[in-house]
């Protein structure tokens, strides 16, 4: 399969999400520090630069269909990563796609959860693989992955009630 | 799935393997539900010897998170700095001296022969062979003398820095390092006449733990398991970083997808890994080993960098979302075993429990570095 496939067909995605924030006005964004939080589309990327050749923000109901559709193109689930973006009251978790099939092809999917109700449907009846890095990112930041078989406490001991990578985690 | 695993009205019963049991190779337990010999599920339980290195690299200054490289996989340490020193490089935009890339390329590689010389003499091992373990070691501990009087640390290195490495390497590492080889290449097929040969062995690992290419891709396996599969698939050569474009070397691939080609990947790259470093030796330039004006308190742009490098036991790769300031705001370390043993609930379900340990056995895990 030739690079570029993926890349092309990965459009549709981006631009339904693109369509969905179209609606909202456009904030201004006055310092750097106050921006807001980062708008579902293609985010530009360099691949030199960050390491990835594809880099999109969807909404969260999207990931299941954006995991289907990398999934028919062949592609694997490297590691599946959460961020407390306290500031902004949300949490992003970022898929990484790689293909191993050929010409290496990275492609990066992220979406952005409310902090306060941090639900995203799991992957892992695509992926099996994200079950366990799923189950970690909802353990080291309690993000709830609706319909994952098993959130249970994998790497911390059985009793922790604390989720260590949030940003307002105190020890 | 043998008839006998499928059977409902047989009673099944729980064994703990581990967390301590010499066939994990460190302190993972397997929670496994057993019927008669065979098994109905296989569950790995982690986290034994978790550190938490992500928090740590929220803590930490980007130099302060060095040490920490070395700390997770303690058997190809030199293979973790090398992302975590491409990853900052990236970030910042530090250009490398061509030496100290070979020099990269020359002590990974070492490294991975070392890694694959433990993991083939604990294997053989965990399948009732002891012999074949002393002569690893006594192979093992040339490298780990070399590599020590270069980098100053028998295992856990920290050896290089953003921009090079910490030390260059003398004539002596030069010689050593080209007579281990000239000796180490006429052990492989001794390897093979004593132990790949063996029948017990053949029986013990042909056609065991079958994994396909598709599960592999499921699962996000990499590194030998992966080619074991048949998937011709190495970073060093797919997503190239360091001197590895200029370096003559082959990717050994297996289509068997058991216990056996996993095994033969791992014989056929310390083969491959001597033609990297002679290579290399012979390439080496002259000239410095760090880049001039390195900021001693570094500040990588916003927004996120990944790197990914070819470790012993596959793709080993790093997540770094910066926000500007001297540390990182989120760091993801994604360990190639993690992945690997992943699928061993799948991949172990009916089968026998020797061959189990068998199968595990081939997965070559190495616990720190899935515990992280």
């Amino acid at each position: 399969m030739p690079a570029e496939q993926p890349q092309e067909a990965a459009a549709p995605v981006e631009v339904q999400a693109e369509g969905e924030g179209e609606g909202k006005p456009k904030p201004k964004a006055k310092k750097e520090e106050d921006a807001p939080p980062r708008k579902n589309g293609l985010i530009e990327t360099e691949y030199a630069k960050r390491g990835a050749h594809l880099d999109v923000q969807i909404n969260p109901d999207q990931v299941v269909s954006a995991a289907e559709f990398l999934d028919g193109e062949g592609m694997t689930l490297e590691m599946v990563t959460g961020v407390d973006w306290i500031k902004e009251n949300q949490f992003e978790v970022i898929y990484d796609y790689s293909y191993t099939g050929g010409q290496l092809l990275r492609v990066v999917v992220r979406a952005r959860v409310d902090r306060n109700k941090p639900d995203i449907a799991t992957v892992c009846h695509i992926f099996g693989g994200a079950n366990w890095h799923e189950r970690e990112t909802w353990e080291l930041l309690g993000i709830n992955f609706v319909g994952h078989p098993q959130l249970e406490h994998f790497l911390l001991p059985e009793d922790a009630d604390f989720f260590p990578l949030r940003k307002d985690f105190k020890p | 799935m043998s008839s006998l695993a499928q059977s409902q009205l047989r009673e099944t019963f729980e064994l703990n393997i581990g967390p301590q049991h010499p066939a994990t190779h460190g302190v993972l337990r397997i929670k496994v539900v057993m019927d008669g010999e065979y098994i109905v599920r296989a569950e790995p339980i982690l986290g034994y010897i978790h550190r938490m290195h992500e928090k740590m690299g929220e803590n930490r200054t980007w130099n302060q998170f060095w040490p920490n490289m070395g700390r997770l996989d303690y058997l190809s340490a030199i293979a973790y700095n090398h992302c975590y020193a491409c990853l900052v490089e990236r970030a910042m935009g530090i250009e490398v001296p061509e030496r100290a890339e070979y020099i990269r390329v020359i002590t990974a590689e070492l490294n991975r022969i070392q890694s694959h010389l433990l993991g083939f003499g604990a294997y053989i091992m965990d399948l009732g062979g002891f012999t074949p373990l002393m002569y690893a070691m006594d192979e093992r501990e040339q490298i780990l003398d070399l590599l020590e009087s270069v980098t100053g640390s028998r295992l856990t290195y920290c050896y290089f820095r953003f921009g090079g490495v910490y030390n260059d390497i003398d004539d002596d590492f030069i010689t050593g390092t080209r007579a281990f080889i000239k000796r180490f290449r006429p052990q492989i097929p001794m390897y093979h006449k004593l132990v790949t040969g063996n029948v017990i062995l053949m029986d013990r690992l042909n056609g065991v733990g079958p994994i396909s290419a598709d599960l592999c891709r499921k699962y996000g396996a990499t590194g030998p398991v992966l080619r074991g599969s048949g998937v011709n698939f190495d970073v060093r050569r797919n997503e190239p970083y360091g001197v590895y474009p200029e370096l003559d070397f082959d990717i050994p691939v297996y289509h068997e997808c058991d216990s056996m080609a996993r095994y033969m990947v791992r014989m056929d790259e310390m083969v491959q890994s001597c033609r990297i470093i002679e290579n290399a030796l012979n390439k080496l330039p002259e000239g410095p080993v760090m880049a001039e004006k390195v900021p001693k308190a570094l500040k990588p742009p916003k927004g996120d960098f990944h790197f990914a490098v070819e470790a012993a036991r596959g793709t080993f790769s790093m997540r770094t979302v910066s926000d500007g300031t001297n540390t990182s705001y989120r760091m993801r370390l994604r360990s190639p075993t993690y992945s690997n043993v992943s699928l061993f609930e799948e991949a172990s379900r009916g089968m026998l429990l020797s061959d189990a340990l068998a199968f595990l056995g081939s997965l070559d895990p190495v616990i720190p570095e899935m515990d992280r």
